[in-house]
């Protein structure tokens, strides 16, 4: 029987598994935790959420020159119900931050959230002298991944939008917070 | 009209008003009292015939608050500014325009979301940008949250 490893490091898209060929067709063995985070982190749904300028950038990062669906983004979500990534793009307002406390609870588990740009991870230009603006959306809803910049290149979003793949890529099935081998 | 007509038109029916010329628009600097029969005169008379309203604002200056008025003719292509100073800190009050502009409705109740000016007769005087249940105008110079981290 032989034994193929088609899980290389450098391909991390490809089928986490191990194919047994046998005469008459094949026998996969896998982890399930490998499987699940597989799915999970090839398949992120984003919601449609922008609130300034970074959700410009957010735009330009679906459309065809940065292309997130090479990745698995691609279906971008209209309803919370059916996300499972919130992008928080631009400025979080007070009035603004029990609305996206809900859309987050609307999420279904698991669920993951992007800080995106300099007013997000810490209120950025509007830190200083201001009653109104939300001084970084951690103090609202957790956040995986944050990306610097204002507005971040789409690059820099898919590069973090790649990190949580990788991220997710290491969680174990109970429990989001549980790190496999930690 | 050129700014010394309308000048003479306005200084006619009402002989209390002000003028300042010192910056971009002719200003009539008005009393609270005369402020809406003259604003009334502006939009019907037709000579005036001031017929759009592109700027309604207010500035706190400490001592008392100025509500500022820019107005525009389409017919005639000429524009004013009217400006009205409100003594009372504590409660400041004006009449209502968003009779005569209808754009002003949302002008007026922005303004009271941020200065705290109560505009008398407004049909709708509620907060415009912030939650109802904010505590305090925010554009007031007086203004204090404990939340604001200062430079």
């Amino acid at each position: 029987m032989k034994k193929v490893n088609i899980m290389a490091d450098t391909q991390k898209l490809i089928f986490p598994a191990q194919l047994h060929e046998t005469a008459d067709g094949g026998i996969v063995v896998t982890k399930l935790d490998d499987i699940i985070n597989w799915a999970r982190s090839n398949s992120l749904w984003p919601l449609v959420f922008g609130t300034s300028c970074c959700a410009i950038e957010m735009m330009s990062a679906a459309d065809a020159k940065y292309d997130w669906s090479r990745f698995g983004f691609e279906v971008a979500r209209a309803s919370p119900r059916q996300a499972d990534l919130i992008i928080v793009a631009g400025t979080i307002v007070m009035k603004m931050a029990p609305v996206l406390k809900r859309l987050y609870d609307q999420m279904p588990d698991p669920k993951y959230v992007i800080a995106m740009g300099a007013c997000t991870i810490s209120g950025g230009p509007f830190f200083y002298n201001t009653y109104s603006v939300v001084k970084g959306v951690d103090h609202v809803i957790p956040v995986d991944v944050y990306v610097p910049g204002c507005p971040p290149r789409p690059e820099a979003l898919l590069h973090s939008m790649i990190t949580l793949q990788e991220k997710i890529k290491h969680e174990t099935y109970f429990g989001k917070n549980k790190v496999a081998g930690k | 009209m050129t700014n010394e007509e309308i000048k003479q038109s306005v200084s006619a029916i009402f002989p209390a008003v002000t003028y300042d010329e010192t910056g971009e628009f002719l200003t009539i600097l008005v009393e609270p009292a005369e402020f809406r029969s003259l604003m009334k005169a502006l939009r019907s008379n037709a000579e005036f015939k001031f017929d759009f309203m592109f700027c309604l604002t207010c500035i706190d200056w400490k001592t008392h608050f100025m509500m500022v008025y820019h107005l525009l003719s389409r017919t005639h292509r000429h524009n004013i500014v009217v400006k009205s100073k409100l003594s009372d800190i504590k409660n400041p009050e004006i009449d209502t325009v968003c009779d005569i502009w209808e754009t002003a409705n949302f002008h007026e109740r922005e303004v009271y979301d941020l200065f705290g000016v109560k505009f008398k007769n407004h049909p709708d005087m509620r907060r415009l940008l912030l939650d109802e249940d904010w505590d305090g105008h925010p554009l007031r110079k007086n203004y204090v949250d404990e939340n604001m981290i200062s430079l």
